[in-house]
C-alpha cells in the first residue's frame, strides 16, 4: 500500500511541476513588466496565445522542427510586442488602472477575434517530436518524457533568468527600476528603453510557454480568458517583479491544481480562490515580495 | 475670523455647487422614452427588459466604480448572489412572492458585499482587482459544486414566481409584466442613487477617488465609506440579479461569470462611468448593437467591441457622454464638475 502511495504521489508531483513549468514561463514576463511599469497588462495571455499559433503553424504548416519553432515563436512575439509597447502601452503607463484593464481587455478581444478570423475557431494540436513521444525511464518509475523535458527546460529556464537577473548590468537595472522608479530615473538608467526591452522579452517568453503548454492547456482562440485569473493568481502569490517569486509560486500552484483536480475534481478550483485570498490578505504584496 | 465678501467667481462657484442636484429640463426624457418603447414594440419587451436590468447593474457598478473609484472586476458576485437567492427560494417553494424576494435578493447581495468589502478594501491596486475577481470566481465554483442546491451548471429553471401583488402573471412569453415592474424598480433604485451622489456622503466619495491622502487628512472616515458605498453597490447589483432571475424564471452560472463582469464594466465605460446617466446611454448603446451584430457576425462583434475599448482607454476616457460634453461645452462657461 505504502509504495503504491509512494509512486502515485511521485507521479502527482511530476505531472504538476510539469504545469508549474509552464505556468512559470508564461508569467515571469508579466510579473516583472508589471512590477516594473505598474501596469494591469490583462492581455499577457493573448500573447502567449498568438505565440503559441505561430510555433504550432510553423510545425504543422511549414514543417519546422520544435526547437526552431519555438524559437521563431519568441522572435516574432518579441517583435511584435515592441510595436504594441511604444505605439500603444507607452501611452497608458501614467493611466488609471481602469484605463489599463479596458485597454488590455480590448486588446484581448481583438486577438481572440484575429485569431479566430485568420486561423479559425478549432483548437491547434500540437505534434510533438517522436523523441519527446513516450515513457521515460527514470530509475524508480517511468514517466512521460515530455513531462520530464518540461521540467528541465523550466529549471535552466529558471537559472538563466536568475543568473541574467542577478549577474548582468541590464539585470541590476531592472531591479533597481522595480524597487524604486524615480531614483534609478535619476541616476540616469533608460528607463524607456529598459521598458520596451522587458516587455519585448517577456512577451517572447509568454510565447514560448504557449508553444511548450500547447500540449496539455490546449491552443484555441478562448486561451487568453480562460487562463487569465490563473496567470494573475502566480503573479499576485508570486509577488510582482520577482523572479524566484514567480518560479515558486507556479510550482506550488501547478502541482495544487493537478493533484486537486486529480484527487478532488469538483472542489479543487475552489480551495485555489480561497487559498489565494486568505494569502492575499495575509501579504497583499504577495508570498515572496517585499512589502512596500 | 474675518468676513470677506465672496468674490464672482465664488458666488459662482457656489452656485454651480448648490444647483447641481436641480433637475435638468431633460431628465424625465429616457423614462419617457421607456414608457414609449412599451407602446411601440410590444414584441421587443423581453429585450427591453433584459436592458433596463442591466441599467440597474451598471448604476450599481458605477457608484463603486465611477464614484468611490473601486477598480473591480468581480461585480457579477453581487448579480449572482442576488439571482439564486431568488431562484433557490423559489425553487424550494420557500419564498416565491417578488417584491419581498427582491428585497431578500438585496439584502443577500449587500451581505455579501459587506463581508468582502470589509476585507477587500484594505487592499488596492493589482491586489484589489486579484481578490474581487477571486472573490467571483470562488461563488461561481461554488455554485457550480452544490449542485443539490444551485441545479449547478444547468442551474435552476421553471421557478415559481407567484404575480406580482397576485394579479399580475410573469408570462415568459410576453413580457409585459416584467417590462413595468423592472421599469418601476429601476426608477426607484435611480431616485435613490441620484439622491445618494449629490449627498455630502456622495460628494465625499468623489472626494475619496480623487485624493484619498487629502481625504484622510481632513478627517474623513474613508474606509468605512467605502465599505459602506461598496455594500449599496452591492445591494442593488443584487437587485438587479434578483430582477434577471423573476423576470426569466430561472437562474444559472451565467449570472456569477467573468463574461458578466466585464459586460456591465464594458457598458458602464461605453456610456461613461462617473456620470450617472452614463449607465444608461452605455447598457442601451451596447445591448442594441450587441443583439443585431454578435449573432449575426460573431467574430466582427467580438474585434469591434475590443477596438472600440482599446479606443475608449486610449482617446475618449469619458464614453460616449464624454464626447458629448466636449462637443457641447461652451467655451464662456466654466469647466462642469
Amino acid at each position: 500500500m505504502a509504495v503504491i502511495f509512494d509512486i502515485d504521489v511521485a507521479s502527482m508531483l511530476l505531472g504538476g511541476l510539469a504545469a508549474g513549468m509552464v505556468l512559470f514561463i508564461v508569467s515571469v514576463g508579466l510579473s516583472v513588466t508589471m512590477g516594473l511599469m505598474g501596469f494591469v497588462n490583462l492581455a499577457h495571455g493573448g500573447f502567449a496565445m498568438i505565440g503559441g499559433y505561430v510555433i504550432v503553424l510553423a510545425m504543422n504548416r511549414l514543417g519546422l522542427p520544435f526547437v526552431i519553432a519555438l524559437l521563431v515563436g519568441f522572435i516574432v512575439i518579441a517583435a511584435v510586442s515592441v510595436v504594441f509597447e511604444r505605439f500603444l502601452y507607452a501611452r497608458l503607463y501614467r493611466a488609471s488602472e481602469l484605463d489599463q484593464v479596458l485597454f488590455t481587455i480590448g486588446l484581448v478581444f481583438v486577438m481572440i477575434a484575429g485569431v479566430t478570423l485568420v486561423v479559425g475557431p478549432e483548437t491547434q494540436p500540437l505534434n510533438l517530436p517522436a523523441a519527446l513521444q513516450g515513457q521515460i525511464d527514470l530509475g524508480f518509475m517511468t514517466y512521460r518524457t515530455y513531462s520530464i523535458v518540461l521540467i528541465g527546460v523550466g529549471v535552466i529556464i529558471m537559472l538563466g533568468l536568475w543568473l541574467g537577473f542577478e549577474r548582468t548590468r541590464m539585470g541590476a537595472q531592472i531591479r533597481a527600476a522595480v524597487d524604486n522608479r524615480r531614483m534609478a530615473e535619476s541616476l540616469g538608467i533608460n528607463i524607456t528603453r529598459l521598458f520596451t526591452i522587458t516587455f519585448a522579452f517577456g512577451s517572447g517568453m509568454a510565447a514560448l510557454g504557449g508553444g511548450l503548454g500547447a500540449e496539455f492547456l490546449g491552443l484555441d482562440p478562448q486561451y487568453p480568458l480562460k487562463y487569465l485569473v490563473i496567470f494573475l493568481i502566480v503573479v499576485a502569490v508570486g509577488g510582482l517583479g520577482r523572479i524566484t517569486g514567480v518560479f515558486y509560486a507556479s510550482l506550488i500552484i501547478g502541482v495544487l491544481d493537478f493533484a486537486l483536480k486529480k484527487y478532488l475534481p469538483q472542489g479543487g478550483t475552489v480551495f485555489i480562490y480561497g487559498m489565494t485570498i486568505l494569502l492575499l490578505l495575509w501579504r497583499p504584496q504577495g508570498l515572496f515580495g517585499r512589502a512596500p | 475670523m474675518s468676513v470677506t465678501t465672496p468674490s464672482l467667481s465664488d458666488s459662482l462657484a457656489a452656485r454651480t455647487l448648490a444647483g447641481r442636484h436641480r433637475l435638468r429640463w431633460w431628465e424625465p426624457l429616457p423614462w419617457l422614452l421607456a414608457l414609449a418603447f412599451y407602446f411601440a414594440f410590444p414584441r421587443y419587451l423581453g429585450f427591453g427588459t433584459e436592458v433596463l436590468i442591466m441599467i440597474l447593474f451598471a448604476i450599481a457598478l458605477d457608484l463603486a466604480l465611477g464614484y468611490a473609484g473601486i477598480v473591480t472586476l468581480g461585480h457579477a458576485a453581487f448579480f449572482g448572489a442576488g439571482a439564486y437567492t431568488v431562484g433557490m427560494l423559489a425553487k424550494n417553494g420557500i419564498w416565491t412572492e417578488p417584491i419581498t424576494g427582491l428585497i431578500l435578493a438585496g439584502i443577500a447581495g449587500g451581505l455579501v458585499g459587506l463581508a468582502s468589502g470589509l476585507v477587500l478594501l484594505r487592499t488596492a491596486g493589482l491586489t484589489l482587482l486579484m481578490l474581487t475577481l477571486c472573490t467571483m470566481g470562488l461563488l461561481e465554483e461554488t455554485a457550480n459544486m452544490a449542485a443539490e442546491y444551485t441545479g449547478g451548471f444547468d442551474g435552476l429553471d421553471s421557478l415559481p414566481i407567484k404575480p406580482l401583488f397576485g394579479v399580475f402573471e410573469f408570462n415568459p412569453l410576453y413580457s409585459n409584466t416584467q417590462y413595468l415592474y423592472v421599469l418601476a424598480v429601476l426608477f426607484i433604485c435611480f431616485v435613490f442613487v441620484r439622491t445618494l451622489v449629490y449627498s455630502p456622503f456622495g460628494q465625499s466619495l468623489t472626494g475619496i477617488r480623487e485624493n484619498m491622502l487629502r481625504m484622510h487628512a481632513v478627517g474623513a472616515p474613508v474606509r468605512r465609506r467605502l465599505v459602506i458605498c461598496y455594500t449599496i453597490s452591492a445591494a442593488l447589483a443584487g437587485i438587479a440579479g434578483g430582477l434577471w432571475a423573476e423576470a426569466n424564471a430561472y437562474v444559472n452560472l451565467s449570472t456569477l461569470g467573468l463574461d458578466r463582469a466585464a459586460t456591465v464594466l464594458i457598458i458602464l465605460v461605453l456610456g461613461g462611468y462617473g456620470r450617472l446617466y452614463g449607465a444608461i446611454v452605455g447598457a442601451v448603446a451596447y445591448m442594441v448593437l450587441e443583439h443585431y451584430l454578435s449573432k449575426l457576425y460573431p467574430t466582427a462583434w467580438q474585434l469591434g467591441l475590443g477596438l472600440l475599448l482599446m479606443g475608449i482607454a486610449l482617446f475618449a476616457r469619458g464614453g460616449i457622454l464624454g464626447i458629448w460634453e466636449a462637443l457641447t461645452r461652451r467655451p464662456d462657461r466654466s469647466k462642469p464638475s
